[in-house]
């Protein structure tokens, strides 16, 4: 048997999701672009797609931009947003649970002569409204947290930021990396007082290689990418074409019927938490309740190197991922789980179990019960 | 401009009677690594020198550092090829060639003649005189030293006129194959990589074992040392790559024995699975990377418990050398990048906290009495269940 449970290091494409994309690149082919009807016909993917997610963010279509993903949703729109705003302040904020696609930009932009301030967490890896409030100044221009964290699944009190930045009275720009968190909750940018919002396709079943960013249209960002002019000049090339529809296709298929997918979701996460905790030793980081994300489970197992276990699990054919990238040249710990203020020996032995909307109840228990096999034995032989 | 290279070769030379053995082997290795090189090429043997000519169009610094992996090549002279058309248009090449490589530098330089061709109408004394001469008239930067020259202008008359001059380094060493096969200990560390390298500079073919122990080291530490072995590939030729899953015997190890002789025990199953492979397989010999002092298992006395069960002579190249003497030439090979790679491998994984480091022999034996039961077993079914990879 087979489980992967590693979603939130990617997803498989939906089947309607590649058909659509094998359309565009057989048949519509054609450079949205060109004048002739190749391209018009090209181009009326990108209007759809666009539609789509207007609708779906409770935005204007003029204020959506494709990507080539993630990656480069975050670095655009900090550092666009950050590099066109900085006649206005040069404080940003940020906490100290970002992905690397946030934390490297802010880092780039410390070099730039930008001043970052990154908000602590607490122990269930959330930031405190109040700090971010502490930290706000006269200079600041750019508060970004994420939504879902991808390492804990803790949810951001993204909320609470855009009241308080709105109420602050002051002209800041919100940025949210929603890519842990598009496809699973229901963003509306608008109301929730988010300016910028980035999104990634391989998340949601969708092609690797296509994202997205919401732009408030009030908002001013310059380009990181110069070329042709395309999507209004702020990102120049080609529109990966296929890649749009895709993206478009995966994120129209998980939000058909979104609240009783993500019901079953948490049941299944419930399940699992509760096999865990039957599980000598086995300690959950963070909260695991309906407040926290439904398809993301970080779990520590002291006594058990995270790779060790991640490789045997592999051998059984469980897919999960390692909380940090240690090993004996050149131990990274996670700053996530760090930041969490979590133990060396919790942070070296954490696993993220991640599911979707494809994801089984059979898939479940067999994880639980290969660890409940595995662990014994691993444990046995240690570095004495 | 270049359309040859002229091959020199340093200890084949004084070679006796089976000197064709060794210049037959570097034309057979050179003949490979120019293979997937762009272009066509012929290497031929013709009076102790090795000629590869080009024909027609070829990658140029493709070829060098081709032939810079050849081992037994002491230096190679990139060569112009110039038709006889008499002194005159001989000497106006020669001038061309100097001005595009040496002008405006201040050099010295001789013109050294080879009449190789006796029909030539100029003998090689006038020749120099001539050409040196009009050299020194056009190039004021230019000055003659017979003794210590700077630049050696070699001019070979043959049917076809070579001028040479640049001599770039080879790495010196004997041709690939003259002189058997040994196995590798091939670990994803600095060492194993550099080791493998050295004696194959010898001459010696190489084949390579590696221990992995899933899942306490990863698919992706496996994929390293395909790539390292790949790394040295480029100057062995292709290697044979014995992947030997050690996990359960690693672990009746753990359980049997006394945990601060655990390296000391799995080395001495290591070498003598790899001794057994080699012996299958025709290897004389086995080669490590190991280095005194190094690590608690490579103390002298450690190595001297290693080394009590091996049967075939164990080559240790760079036993003397110091770390940095050894990442140096990591770095150099081309295999140090990979080597850093953070991967677990399999012999740190179970370490204990303080292993001996003045292992007595007698006692280890006595420990590894503590397997009896199963090890055999074990070492067979680790020896089955091996996995051979083509690595070129």
């Amino acid at each position: 048997m087979e489980a992967y449970l590693d979603n939130s290091a990617t997803t498989r494409c939906l089947e309607r999701v590649t058909d659509k994309m094998v359309e565009v690149m057989r048949a519509d082919f054609g450079n949205p672009s060109s004048m002739h009807t190749k391209g018009v016909e090209a181009e009326k993917y990108i209007r759809e797609a666009k539609a789509f997610f207007a609708r779906n963010l409770k935005v204007q279509e003029k204020e959506i931009y494709f990507t080539s993903g993630g990656t480069e949703s975050n670095n655009l729109a900090l550092i666009g947003a950050a590099m066109a705003n900085r006649r206005k302040g040069n404080h940003l904020i940020t906490t100290s649970l970002e992905h690397a696609s946030v934390f490297s930009p802010m880092k780039y932009l410390e070099g730039q002569g930008f001043r970052v301030t990154y908000l602590p967490a607490d122990e269930s890896g959330k930031i405190r409204t109040e700090d971010l409030k502490a930290a706000i100044c006269e200079d600041t221009i750019l508060v970004s947290v994420m939504y879902v964290n991808n390492e804990t699944g803790a949810v951001q009190p993204v909320d609470e930021t855009g009241k308080l930045l709105r109420e602050s009275g002051r002209d800041i720009l919100f940025h949210v990396d929603a890519i842990q968190a598009y496809g699973k909750y229901r963003i509306h940018p608008k109301r929730e007082g988010i300016h910028l919002l980035s999104v990634s396709g391989h998340k949601i079943h969708g092609p690797k290689g296509s994202g997205l960013l919401y732009v408030d249209e009030k908002v001013k960002i310059q380009p990181i990418l110069f070329g042709g002019e395309q999507q209004k000049g702020l990102r120049s090339g080609t529109e990966n074409v296929p890649g749009i529809a895709g993206i478009a296709e995966a994120a129209a298929a998980c939000y058909e019927d979104l609240d009783g997918k993500v019901e079953r979701l948490y049941q299944l996460k419930e399940r699992f938490v509760e096999g865990i905790s039957r599980l000598p030793e086995a300690v959950v980081n963070g909260e695991t309740g309906r407040g926290s994300a439904p398809h993301i489970v970080n779990v520590s197992f002291p006594g058990v190197r995270s790779e060790v276990l991640l490789h045997a699990l592999e051998d059984k054919g469980v897919y999960v991922s390692a909380g940090s990238a240690c090993s004996s040249n050149k131990p990274s710990p996670s700053h996530t789980l760090t930041a969490m203020g979590l133990s060396k020996e919790r942070v070296e032995s954490a696993l993220r179990f991640s599911f979707c909307f494809e994801t089984t109840q059979e898939e479940i228990d067999y994880c639980l019960q290969e660890l409940s096999e595995l662990l014994p034995v691993l444990r046995r032989y240690v570095r004495r | 401009m270049f359309q040859a290279f002229l091959i020199k070769y340093g200890e084949i030379g004084v070679k006796g009677k089976n000197r064709y053995v060794f210049e037959d082997a570097l034309v057979k290795r050179i003949k490979e690594v120019l293979r997937p090189v762009d272009g066509h090429f012929q290497v031929t043997k013709d009076q102790g020198r090795i000629y590869v000519e080009a024909v027609g169009a070829f990658d140029y610094e493709e070829a060098v550092s081709a032939l810079r992996r050849v081992f037994g090549i002491v230096s190679i002279c990139p060569v112009v090829i110039l038709e006889d058309c008499g002194l005159e248009a001989l000497t106006q090449d020669v001038l061309d060639y100097v001005g595009k490589l040496y002008a405006g530098q201040k050099k010295t330089f001789k013109v050294h003649t080879r009449r190789a061709n006796k029909k030539y109408p100029v003998e090689s004394m006038a020749v120099n005189a001539e050409i040196g001469g009009k050299i020194l008239e056009a190039f004021p930067d230019l000055s003659v030293d017979v003794h210590h020259p700077d630049i050696m202008l070699y001019i070979e008359l043959r049917s076809q006129i070579y001028l040479y001059s640049e001599v770039i380094p080879g790495p010196g060493g004997m041709p690939l194959g003259t002189n058997g096969r040994s196995m590798l200990l091939l670990s994803g560390g600095i060492d194993s990589p550099v080791a493998g390298y050295m004696v194959a500079k010898r001459g010696v073919c190489i084949d390579a074992v590696y221990f992995h122990a899933p899942p306490y080291t990863s698919e992706r530490a496996k994929q390293k040392v395909v790539d390292l072995a790949k790394e040295v590939a480029a100057y062995t030729g292709p290697i044979r790559l014995h992947v030997i899953n050690f996990t359960d015997i690693q672990m009746y190890i753990y359980d049997q024995c006394p945990h601060d002789e655990l390296t000391i025990i799995m080395r001495r199953y290591m070498m003598r699975i790899a001794e057994t492979i080699a012996k299958e397989t025709g290897c004389l010999a086995l080669i490590t990377g190991e280095s005194i002092g190094q690590v608690a298992s490579q103390t002298v006395a450690s190595l001297a418990a290693t080394n009590d069960v091996c049967t075939l002579p164990v080559f240790r190249p760079l036993i003397a050398f110091d770390k940095e003497d050894i990442v140096t030439l990591a770095k150099k090979i081309g295999t140090y990048e990979t080597s850093i790679l953070p991967y677990e491998d399999c012999c740190t994984t179970f370490v204990a906290k303080h292993p001996v480091t003045k292992p007595k022999v007698e006692l280890i034996r006595k420990s590894e009495g503590l397997l009896a039961e199963k090890i055999e077993e074990m070492v067979a079914e680790a020896l089955a269940g091996e996995e051979v990879l083509e690595i070129r």
